[in-house]
């Protein structure tokens, strides 16, 4: 399974690219919010750029928030989103530590589903799909390794 | 598309509200350029000062803004201080993407706030506060305090303007955010006329977009197009500031005043030389994969022995040029620090380098002397510059209020016009020849950018006047209607008229994509008809004898021919204008001056 990272968000130049493309091909939306990756300036255009992506827990804290199951435990890491059984009450975007989780003015959530649609729109190769070990093929423990 | 009409929200600073009006007209007025010419036609008072407080400051974009890359612009009109006639200047950073998502496609501001304020819009806000506490701050402090005092970080846009707005300078620019500009003509000092410090746009809303994968596909087509060839490698590589070191080879670059059109000492200034030594990183405008925005730096020793500290400065062809060519000032990093000194201040860095270019020229000649300028002005004396930036910006004296106001204003007080590099305005980077001056002279913008006069010298041997002529007419038409959709001008290559078509069908604009040709051909008598009505001239244009020096690599300038050349485009102006034949709606737009008389 992969992820999306961001490692190399120094290079980036602040078009939002990624976003629009996320939200045009994803959620099909003409926006740079409604999205699962959104990027602000690191205090001040000066400063750089950063992007709010899904850091792809595992477990999730938003799935455990969730409580209609809506999102879902993703398999590597993530979720898994059914919007039919969102009924908007906001607790996968409180929960989130890393404020991944937009919700627009209905309360409807926006969040990355680790498609990697965004990454061919990133024109300074600042984001890219990295493979995660899966749980049927983790090694107990394994997952605690690395930095 | 989102609608087939225009969301317009008017705000009036009198009262510090608001109210969104819909308005017909997308088929006609498409959108930019067109919309805000329509918009000041209705809202716009022609015989009143450009300071009336119930002139319109108008911000639009178009209907392919957001929608496709580089559609990153916005369109400002308001009347001018400096000539006091109808003037547009266009802006990029995130102030379109942020109009889009503000669900506006115009923000018009009339009235006048009662102390400085920052006025706050977004698709669910609209508040007018009292800063008057940023009355007086720099560009860069207004937008580090207005930062943590607004939300939507990274998703909103600030315009603010420095001391140069506040007073009321027709040089002064809108600054957008930190590294953008709305930077000719004085749109800065009508913000200051209204009180108004600075403007967050908070772009808050999301649309759905077209069914169907036609959009889609066509994004992709035009992003691969612009990321995957070399089209637009000029930008995003040296950048603009590539034109220096190649206008200064073919002798068409502006050196010190215009005294000469190269410079043996170029290689300090080059784009090549700042890729090297100055460059920090490239960001861009939101909606634009590109980058073309090149940031330097500016490292200032502030104590023995060790102690720097670092500011990072925005460079592009035209502020070298001003700061660098026309002063001499031929190290990279003396101009950034030229260029940080007239950011602070708010000013428009191309008319103040060429302004102070003449004011040198003129304390050379002994017009003036140290008791207008307050330091020696000299040529390639960087620290002098520095401080009569901010003499200029900040109005020190009188000598610099009235410079301030234009190059020529000056000259007709002290003399020295036959050496005032101005061109309707302060002259921009080319020294190309005949076509361009009188394309910028009598441009409706007095940019380089109304037309291509500068690569038509460089590109045509002959001098065919109606040949050179009928150009600049086309290449503006077709620029006009870029800038009512509203893209940025370094995509004109890719958005060809064939282009454009498919991506209004794409997005649900058939009708106007059937007529792009007369709604071009009707914005561009439009604002014609706007600049002559507010008292533009173009037969009583001067143009100053230094550019009847300038020696290119075509050898002299042809007076003839430049003379030829200004009385024939004079006269398709004024056909273009012609008021029997208006294509200016009649007017039948709210008027607010009864209510604040």
């Amino acid at each position: 399974m992969k992820i999306l990272s961001t490692p190399r968000m120094e290079r980036c130049i602040g078009c939002h690219s990624c976003s629009l493309a996320c939200a045009r091909l994803v959620y099909k939306h003409l926006s740079w919010n409604t999205a699962g990756i959104r990027i602000h300036s690191t205090g001040g255009l000066s400063t750089g750029f950063e992007a709010k992506p899904c850091l792809a827990c595992n477990p999730a804290p938003c799935a455990m928030a969730c409580p209609t199951g809506a999102f879902s435990q993703r398999n590597g890491g993530g979720v898994v989103v059914n919007k039919k059984l969102c009924i908007r009450c906001g607790a996968c975007a409180e929960t989130c530590p890393v404020d991944a989780i937009y919700l627009d003015s209905s309360g409807e959530p926006f969040v990355c589903i680790q498609c990697g649609r965004c990454v061919q729109f990133c024109p300074h190769d600042c984001l890219e799909m990295v493979e995660v070990p899966t749980h049927a093929t983790l090694d107990e423990g394994q997952k605690e390794v690395g930095v | 598309m989102i609608r087939d009409c225009f969301r317009v929200l008017k705000v009036d600073l009198y009262t510090g509200r608001g109210y969104i009006e819909e308005i017909e007209g997308r088929n006609t007025y498409a959108g930019g350029s067109g919309l805000a010419a329509f918009l000041f036609s209705q809202l716009g008072f022609l015989d009143r000062s450009w300071d009336d407080p119930e002139q319109p400051l108008i911000f639009t974009i178009g209907p392919l803004t957001g929608y496709f890359p580089l559609m990153s612009k916005v369109v400002c009109a308001f009347k001018s201080p400096y000539h006091d006639q109808y003037a547009e200047s266009h802006g990029g950073g995130r102030s379109a993407l942020s109009l889009r998502f503000a669900d506006l496609d115009a923000l018009v501001i009339t009235g006048k706030a009662k102390h400085p304020s920052c006025l706050v819009i977004g698709s669910r806000t609209l508040e007018l506060n009292d800063v008057h506490y940023l009355w007086g701050k720099t560009v860069q402090r207004t937008g580090q305090i207005l930062r943590q005092m607004a939300g939507g970080s990274g998703h909103r846009s600030i315009l603010r303007i420095g001391p140069a707005g506040e007073n009321r300078s027709a040089m002064a620019c809108i600054n957008v955010d930190t590294y953008r500009h709305f930077g000719r003509l004085g749109g800065g000092a009508v913000m200051g006329a209204k009180n108004l410090k600075a403007i967050v746009i908070v772009g808050d809303e999301s649309f759905d977009l077209p069914p169907g994968k036609e959009y889609t596909q066509l994004f992709q087509k035009i992003y691969q197009q612009l990321t995957e060839t070399s089209m637009m490698d000029k930008y995003h590589n040296l950048g603009t500031p590539i034109n220096v070191g190649v206008l200064n080879g073919i002798q068409a670059m502006p050196c010190r005043n215009l005294q000469r059109t190269s410079d043996e000492s170029i290689s300090g200034i080059t784009g090549e030389t700042f890729a090297d030594r100055a460059l920090l990183r490239n960001t861009a405008c939101a909606g634009c994969p590109v980058g073309c925005i090149h940031l330097g730096f500016v490292r200032e020793k502030f104590k023995e022995p060790n102690e720097y500290l670092y500011r990072q400065v925005t460079y592009d062809h035209e502020p070298i040029f001003a700061m660098g060519a026309m002063l001499s000032v031929l190290d990279a990093f003396q101009v950034l620090t030229l260029l940080e000194a007239s950011e602070k201040v708010g000013l428009d860095v191309m008319s103040a380098g060429v302004a102070l270019a003449w004011a040198t020229e003129a304390f050379e000649k002994g017009l003036i002397s140290e008791k207008e300028t307050l330091i020696p002005l000299k040529f390639g004396e960087a620290e002098a510059y520095s401080q009569a930036v901010k003499h200029l910006g900040t109005g020190a004296n009188d000598f610099y209020r009235l410079l301030a106001q234009g190059t020529l204003k000056a000259a007709e007080q002290y003399g020295g016009m036959e050496f005032a590099c101005v061109l309707g305005q302060e002259m921009a980077g080319y020294a190309t020849g005949e076509v361009f001056f009188i394309s910028q002279a009598l441009g409706l913008r007095h940019s380089h950018l109304d037309a291509g006069g500068y690569s038509y010298d460089q590109k045509q041997k002959g001098k065919d006047v109606a040949q050179a002529v009928e150009f600049l007419v086309q290449d503006e038409k077709a620029r006009v209607f870029l800038t009512s959709m509203v893209s940025c001008l370094f995509a004109r290559e890719v958005y060809q008229e064939d282009t454009l078509v498919d991506c209004l069908n794409a997005v649900g604009y058939q009708s106007l994509a059937e007529n792009v040709d007369s709604v071009s051909r009707r914005i561009q008598q439009m604002r014609w008809q706007m600049r002559i009505r507010t008292g533009f001239d173009p037969e009583s244009v001067k143009i100053p004898e230094r550019f009847k020096e300038v020696v290119t690599w075509r050898g002299a300038m042809d007076k003839n021919y430049l003379d030829s050349l200004q009385k024939v485009y004079t006269k398709r102006i004024l056909e273009m204008a012609k008021l029997e034949k208006s294509v200016l709606p009649r007017k039948e737009g709210i008027r607010k001056e009864d209510e604040h008389a």
